[in-house]
C-alpha cells in the first residue's frame, strides 16, 4: 500500500456481469448510504442538525445521504417545504444521492426533480436507544444489502497510522501503540494494550462499544462522547475494560 | 548476497550515527566488505565520527545526479581495509536525492559490498525516507524513554508501509538497538525497563549499549567506538550486535552497574564532601 496503510474498506459485489461480444460491465455495488429525516419545523431540526455535525465534524463527509421527505407538510406547501430542506442541506455540504418518502416530480422544474428515488433498502443496523431529539437518522445499506463487514488487523497498529473502516467492527489482534488511531463504523476489539486513540460508532452510534485487553489509551470516544486519559484513574489504568455509551455519558467498566 | 541494512530511529540524538559507525567497523573486522552510507545529506557527521573529513572530495549526491562515478566518492578507511565511507554533501539538502537515482548507486554498491549501511537522518521526512526505502534489514535505535520509544514505534510503522520491501508483499527484518542505557538511572527506575521498551516495540532485541563517555571520546577523535577502544563495554556491545547480525547467537546482557569498591568508597565520599 502506496499510502500510511489507512484503511477505506469498501466492499464492492460483482452482481451482474455481461459477457457481451462489446465487453460492457454493468456491475451492482452496494456502499452505505445515510439516511436523514427532516423533521418540520425545519429552523428547529436545522439547528439541533448543525449542533450535531459540530460534535462529529466529518459525519457526512464523502458520504452519500438519502433524505426522507416523509415528514414534509401535506398539500400546497409540501413541494415548497420539501425543497427548502433540500436546499438547506446542500448547502451544508450534504451530498444528497437520492429521496425517499416524496415524488421527486412533485418538485417541479427545480434541479432536485431529477434526484432519483431510492428503493427501499434493507436498514442494516438499527440503534438501541433513541437518538438525541431532532437528529432523526439511521444507518441504512441500498439494495442489494452487503453483509456487515469486520476489518480484522494481525499486526501491531503503530504510532502514525490511522486504521478507518465505516463498514462496521475493527478488531486488532496486538497493541494499538500511543500516536495511533483506530476509527471504527461499528464497534473496536483490542486484543492487546490499547495505548493510542480509539474511535467507535462512526456509523452505528451509540450502540457501538469498545473493548480492549489493557487499557493504557489516550482517549476513548463513542459516537461524538469522548473521554481522554485523565478522565479516568489510576484504578482502571491496565484493566481489561469495555467503554459503552450510557445515554448521554461514557462508562468505562472493568471487564475481569 | 549483499544486505542493504538502515539504521533509523525517527528522533534525533538517540546514537544512530554512532550506531551505523560502530556496526560498520566491527563488521568489516569480522571479514565483510561493509560501506555505511550517510543519508543526512545537509547535516553531515558520519565523515566526522570515522575521521575522514578531510578526505572528502565528492558525495551521494555528485553520484546521484551524475557528476562523479561511485569509486570517485567511496572513502576506504586507513584503519580497516574493508571499510567504506560514501558521505553526504554538507552544501545541498534533502531534495537533491531522488529515488531513481538512489537506487541506482544502492544497486551498484550491492555489486561490490556485503552490507551496505545506510545512516538515516533524523525525522520521517525525504532523506529518512529514502535511506529505509531500499533496506532489507532495519536497525532501529532507541533509548529507554517515552518520546524516543513512540518515535520509533511510527518509525517501525512506516518500514512496513513505505519501503520497497513492505511494497512488494515481503516481510522487514527488523532489530532493536537500545542505547544510552543508563544501568544507574535504571535501577533508579529512573529510565524506561528493557522489558517495557520490547513489549511496546515488539520487534527483536539485537542488543544493549551502555550509556558511556567512551562514546563521546570516540566520537571527538573520529574513530567508531570499537576501533577506538574495542576493551570498552560499548565497543564490546557493538561488537556482538555485529556478530548477532551475521547469524550468531549471543545471549542479550543488561549492563549493570558496575563499579569498583574503591570507586564507589570515593563516590560516596565526594557526594559527602
Amino acid at each position: 500500500m502506496g499510502k500510511d496503510w489507512q484503511v477505506h474498506a469498501v466492499p464492492s459485489i460483482v452482481a451482474n456481469e455481461t459477457p457481451a461480444p462489446q465487453t460492457i460491465v454493468i456491475r451492482g455495488r452496494s456502499v452505505l448510504a445515510l439516511v436523514i429525516a427532516p423533521q418540520w419545523p425545519l429552523d428547529t431540526w436545522l439547528a439541533a442538525l448543525d449542533a450535531q455535525t459540530e460534535r462529529s465534524a466529518n459525519l457526512f463527509e464523502q458520504r452519500p445521504v438519502v433524505v426522507n421527505l416523509g415528514a414534509a407538510p401535506q398539500g400546497e406547501r409540501g413541494p415548497a417545504a420539501a425543497l427548502e430542506a433540500l436546499v438547506a442541506l446542500s448547502a451544508r455540504g450534504i451530498k444528497v444521492i437520492g429521496v425517499e418518502g416524496i415524488d421527486p416530480l412533485l418538485m417541479g422544474q427545480t434541479r432536485w426533480s431529477r434526484l432519483p428515488v431510492i428503493p427501499p433498502g434493507r436498514e442494516t443496523i438499527r440503534e438501541e436507544a433513541p437518538r438525541e431529539e431532532g437528529a432523526g437518522m439511521a444507518p441504512v445499506a441500498s439494495a442489494p444489502a452487503a453483509p456487515v463487514a469486520s476489518l480484522l488487523i494481525e499486526r501491531p497498529v503503530r504510532s502514525g497510522q490511522s486504521i478507518v473502516f465505516d463498514q462496521g467492527d475493527i478488531i486488532v489482534i496486538g497493541a494499538v501503540s500511543s500516536g495511533a488511531e483506530v476509527v471504527a463504523g461499528g464497534s473496536i476489539h483490542v486484543y492487546g494494550p490499547l495505548r493510542g486513540r480509539a474511535i467507535a460508532g462512526l456509523t452505528v452510534g451509540a450502540a457501538a462499544r469498545i473493548f480492549c485487553r489493557k487499557l493504557e489509551a489516550e482517549m476513548v470516544a463513542v459516537d461524538g462522547r469522548y473521554r481522554t486519559a485523565e478522565h479516568w484513574g489510576p484504578d482502571l489504568h491496565g484493566r481489561a475494560v469495555q467503554v459503552r455509551r450510557d445515554k448521554d455519558v461514557l462508562r468505562i467498566s472493568v471487564l475481569d | 548476497m549483499s544486505k542493504v541494512m538502515v539504521v533509523t530511529s525517527g528522533k534525533g540524538g538517540v546514537g544512530k550515527t554512532t550506531s551505523a559507525a560502530a556496526l560498520g567497523a566491527a563488521l568489516a573486522q569480522a571479514g565483510q566488505n561493509v560501506v555505511v552510507v550517510d543519508f543526512d545529506v545537509g547535516l553531515r557527521n558520519l565523515d566526522l565520527i570515522m575521521g575522514a573529513e578531510r578526505r572528502v572530495v565528492f558525495d551521494l549526491v555528485n553520484v546521484v545526479q551524475g557528476d562523479a562515478k561511485l569509486p570517485q566518492a567511496l572513502i576506504r578507511d586507513r584503519r580497516v581495509d574493508k571499510l567504506h565511507l560514501l558521505p553526504a554533501s554538507q552544501t545541498r539538502d534533502k531534495d537533491a536525492l531522488t529515488e531513481p537515482g538512489v537506487g541506482k548507486v544502492i544497486d551498484e554498491l550491492r555489486e561490490q559490498f556485503d552490507w551496505i549501511i545506510c545512516d538515516s537522518p533524523a525525522g520521517i521526512e525525504k532523506g529518512a525516507t529514502l535511506a529505509m526505502r531500499f533496506a532489507d534489514v532495519a536497525v532501529v535505535v532507541t533509548n529507554p524513554e517515552v518520546s524516543s520509544v513512540r518515535d520509533s514505534d511510527r518509525i517501525i510503522g512506516l518500514l512496513d508501509a513505505k519501503t520497497a520491501r513492505a511494497e512488494r508483499g515481503e516481510t522487514m527484518e527488523k532489530h532493536l538497538l537500545l542505547t544510552r542505557y543508563d544501568a544507574a538511572r535504571a535501577a533508579r527506575g529512573e529510565m524506561m525497563k528493557v522489558e517495557d521498551v520490547l513489549e511496546i516495540l515488539a520487534i527483536p532485541l539485537l542488543g544493549i549499549v551502555a550509556e558511556s563517555p567512551d562514546v563521546l571520546t570516540a566520537s571527538n577523535v573520529g574513530c567508531p567506538i570499537t576501533l577506538h577502544n574495542p576493551a570498552s563495554v560499548v565497543a564490546r556491545a557493538y561488537d556482538e550486535a555485529a556478530r548477532r547480525l551475521l547469524g550468531e547467537t549471543i545471549v542479550v546482557t543488561t549492563p549493570s552497574e558496575r563499579r569498583s569498591l574503591m570507586s564507589r568508597l570515593f563516590g560516596r565520599r565526594a557526594a559527602l564532601a
